[in-house]
């Protein structure tokens, strides 16, 4: 190891603080920090060089966090005071940051938009984003469920199109089930999720709560039913009772025909392509959920995109800027560079996320994608959650119910009852809020 | 006090007072702050503002005794230490007794390869067991299947959920305790076993009559760690299960993890946590006035 003489050593040390200082004195441009989760994280990167050029006074500087760990990670740095300038968050946390105070209405800088730009969002999911008549974040992407469903199963089985309402959906899976043998199942739900007893609920015409989000309204006679006909998926052995966790390799159980449709989400596109086998791919497709009733039906004959649709939920992730950001203009600039259909449709080629924006779905590369034609149908077809921080929490509840009466350790009106109680606890906050005039 | 104690005493009270600033910054402000705010209802509204913070006193105490969660929590718990803790300990005893036979051969390797599991990371673990556990493709139904002994779905019934957790954690953790019982085995006299050999004492005599009461101190460090950690049990359902099927693999951790970090619920977290520890403590004492009673 080479020994430094004290004096050479001054000299060094005191030379690299001269070259750091010069380094941050030279650096005129704004750099803007925005946080985005996952993949999005990583692709998102390919965007911004354009950006830059376009904005030569702008640097953006990308932290990628995982989505495990992200709305942990927003919530540490707005209590630590370290909030990114810009950031990406899931359209269902939206209610909370709002709560939190942590970002920063937008609606001052949407009036220099085009009136055309803010109705090319898809209305159910620019709803998520806005709250009290003020418009809080942008879509960045768009996420929502329909059905995953083996064509050629359902064929056999004497169903060639996807059912569209309830009474066929039932209908095609008592047949499936009815064809195939005893370790075979016409659906897949894994039970430790919320997502479809509440699209069914919001499908059966349900709201979930009363008065002003301030009480669950679970043992409302249209929950109920929804909830009822769920449950009825299990005890029927339509669907098999199995969690999450217990699929290891769901791709193969579809490949092999264990079940023959599976309600999932945009990201399953893309690993549907990659996972199953090449002789499978001409026999998988995507169709909107069925809904309730068949009075919407159009006369048989007609176009397939007139038909009924039944709704599913708005998710997807949003992008958001920070109240407390002092270079919120900069970060303002980025998002709408961001919104550009162009960039959606491009970020779409990188990443597979679905765009926000209906004119970035005229793009080749999404108007080629047979399977992903039935998202942009279903996607006129969305209600929202109650726009409520609670929302979350409730959701788990009803996960947690509805996975003890699918078991049968509970009946579906002692779930219910439970469940009502549960969120009537986990609401106390918000009434208290509400009562004093506390709450946004 | 002489002068020059008195300066020995100022001399060691300016050499402890880092450790105790440490102390008192990183352990002890922090445990107060959790104390006071097991009070309060502190939540994600009184992060946004604290106007919205209410002060609750003992609520979120009642609140937790209330809840049929958190009862599923401590009786899986409990489930966990109980059953868990002794299996570990037997386990550890065990290969530690097998280890330090004279007979066996490559004893440095044996230690190695039971210590090996300790030092992996847990979800390195957890995906290698989650594959071991699968109710179709799984190794451990295979090996059942060959005694005709139908598919468990281990990791999914809310009955094999748990054991399935403490056979992980213990064959996860047996190594640590057992290299401190070959610690304490390599310290006892082997004279003693002479002894016992010459007046004709069998293996399982002299066991029961040297190995384990000269075990005894090292025995009850065992068992109080052992104990301690199992009542802290959290990484093993929260990579494995996520608490579920049906909340049976919950632990009080774990729901305190749930509500502090996923539901921003600070002040019921911070009370959960109070709880757990007078829990411990309770549980240490009990072990403790255990082994004075008996006699020595």
């Amino acid at each position: 190891m080479v020994m430094l003489s004290p004096p050479r050593l001054f000299f060094i040390v005191w030379f690299a603080l001269w070259l750091a200082g010069c380094d941050s004195g030279a650096g005129r441009a704004v750099t803007v920090e925005f946080w985005a989760m996952g993949q999005e994280g990583e692709q998102v990167k390919a965007l911004l060089p354009e950006f830059e050029r376009r904005h030569p006074g702008i640097r953006v500087r990308v932290q990628q966090i995982p989505w495990s760990a992200a709305h942990e990670k927003l919530l540490t740095a707005y209590a630590g005071d370290a909030m990114p300038d810009a950031f990406q968050l899931g359209n269902t946390w939206i209610p909370e940051f709002i709560a939190l105070r942590a970002i920063e209405p937008m609606d001052q800088r949407l009036r220099d938009w085009p009136e055309a730009a803010l109705t090319d969002y898809f209305p159910g999911i620019l709803a998520t984003n806005r709250l009290a008549g003020q418009t809080f974040a942008l879509p960045w992407y768009v996420d929502t469920r329909l059905f995953f469903y083996r064509d050629d199963l359902l064929a056999a089985a004497g169903f060639p199109e996807p059912p569209v309402t309830w009474d066929g959906w039932l209908r095609a899976m008592a047949t499936l089930k009815a064809q195939s043998g005893e370790k075979r199942y016409a659906i897949l739900l894994p039970i430790d999720e919320w997502q479809l007893p509440v699209i069914l609920a919001l499908q059966r015409g349900a709201t979930l709560l009363r008065d002003r989000d301030q009480y669950g309204n679970f043992r409302d006679p249209r929950f109920r039913d929804a909830f009822t006909f769920y449950l009825n998926l299990f005890a029927r052995g339509l669907a098999p009772p199995v969690g999450n966790s217990q699929m290891a390799n769901l791709y193969r159980e579809f490949a092999s025909g264990t079940f023959a449709i599976y309600v999932s989400g945009p990201w399953n596109i893309g690993e549907f392509g990659r996972r199953l086998p090449a002789a499978l791919q001409p026999h998988w497709s995507t169709a909107p959920l069925p809904s309730f009733s068949d009075a919407s039906l159009p006369p048989p004959g007609e176009r397939l995109e007139a038909r009924a649709v039944g709704v599913s939920l708005a998710g997807g992730a949003s992008l958001a800027l920070s109240r407390n950001s002092p270079r919120r203009e900069a970060a303002w600039l980025l998002l709408e560079f961001l919104a550009k259909p162009e960039q959606q449709a491009r970020f779409y080629q990188l990443t597979g996320d679905l765009p926000a924006r209906q004119s970035a779905w005229n793009h080749p590369s999404l108007t080629d994608n047979r399977h992903a034609q039935a998202f942009r149908e279903q996607l006129q077809h969305l209600r929202a959650t109650p726009p409520i921080p609670e929302w979350e929490r409730i959701a788990s509840r009803i996960a947690y119910y509805a996975e003890l009466a699918i078991r049968q350790e509970l009946s579906a009106d002692e779930a219910l009852a439970a469940l009502d109680r549960d969120v009537d606890r986990i609401l106390e906050k918000r009434r208290w809020l509400l009562s004093r005039g506390l709450a946004p | 006090m002489t002068g020059q104690e008195r300066h020995v005493a100022r001399s060691a009270r300016v050499f402890l007072a880092p450790a105790l600033l440490l102390i008192a910054v990183f352990f002890f402000l922090p445990v107060l702050a959790a104390l006071l705010l097991s009070f309060t209802d502190f939540d994600i509204y009184a992060l946004g503002d604290l106007d919205r913070l209410r002060f609750v006193g003992l609520r979120n105490y009642l609140d937790l005794l209330q809840s049929p969660l958190f009862w599923t929590a401590l009786g899986n718990t409990f489930y966990f230490v109980v059953v868990g803790g002794p299996l570990s300990v037997a386990v550890s005893l065990g290969a530690a007794l097998l280890v330090n036979a004279p007979l066996i051969r490559f004893p440095g390797f044996f230690r190695a390869a039971f210590f090996l599991p300790v030092v992996t990371t847990l979800v390195a673990v957890a995906v290698v067991w989650r594959y071991l556990y699968h109710p179709h493709y799984g190794l451990l139904n295979y090996g059942l299947g060959l005694f005709g002994i139908d598919p468990i779905d281990w990791l999914g019934d809310p009955v094999w959920a748990m054991p399935a957790i403490i056979l992980m954690a213990v064959w996860k953790n047996f190594g640590f305790n057992m290299i401190i019982f070959i610690a304490g085995l390599q310290n006892i006299p082997p004279s003693l076993y002479e002894a016992a050999r010459i007046d004709g004492a069998s293996g399982w005599r002299q066991f029961r009559h040297i190995t384990l009461p000269l075990l005894g101190p090292t025995f009850l460090f065992v068992a109080l760690m052992t104990m301690i950690g199992y009542f802290q049990v959290f990484a093993e359902p929260y990579v494995m299960t996520q608490g579920g099927p049906a909340n049976r693999t919950l632990s009080v951790v774990l729901l305190m993890y749930e509500e502090g970090f996923r539901w921003w619920n600070m002040g019921y977290a911070s009370a959960a946590a109070f709880v757990l520890f007078v829990l411990i403590l309770a549980g240490t004492t009990l072990q403790l006035q255990l082994r004075r009673r008996e006699p020595p």
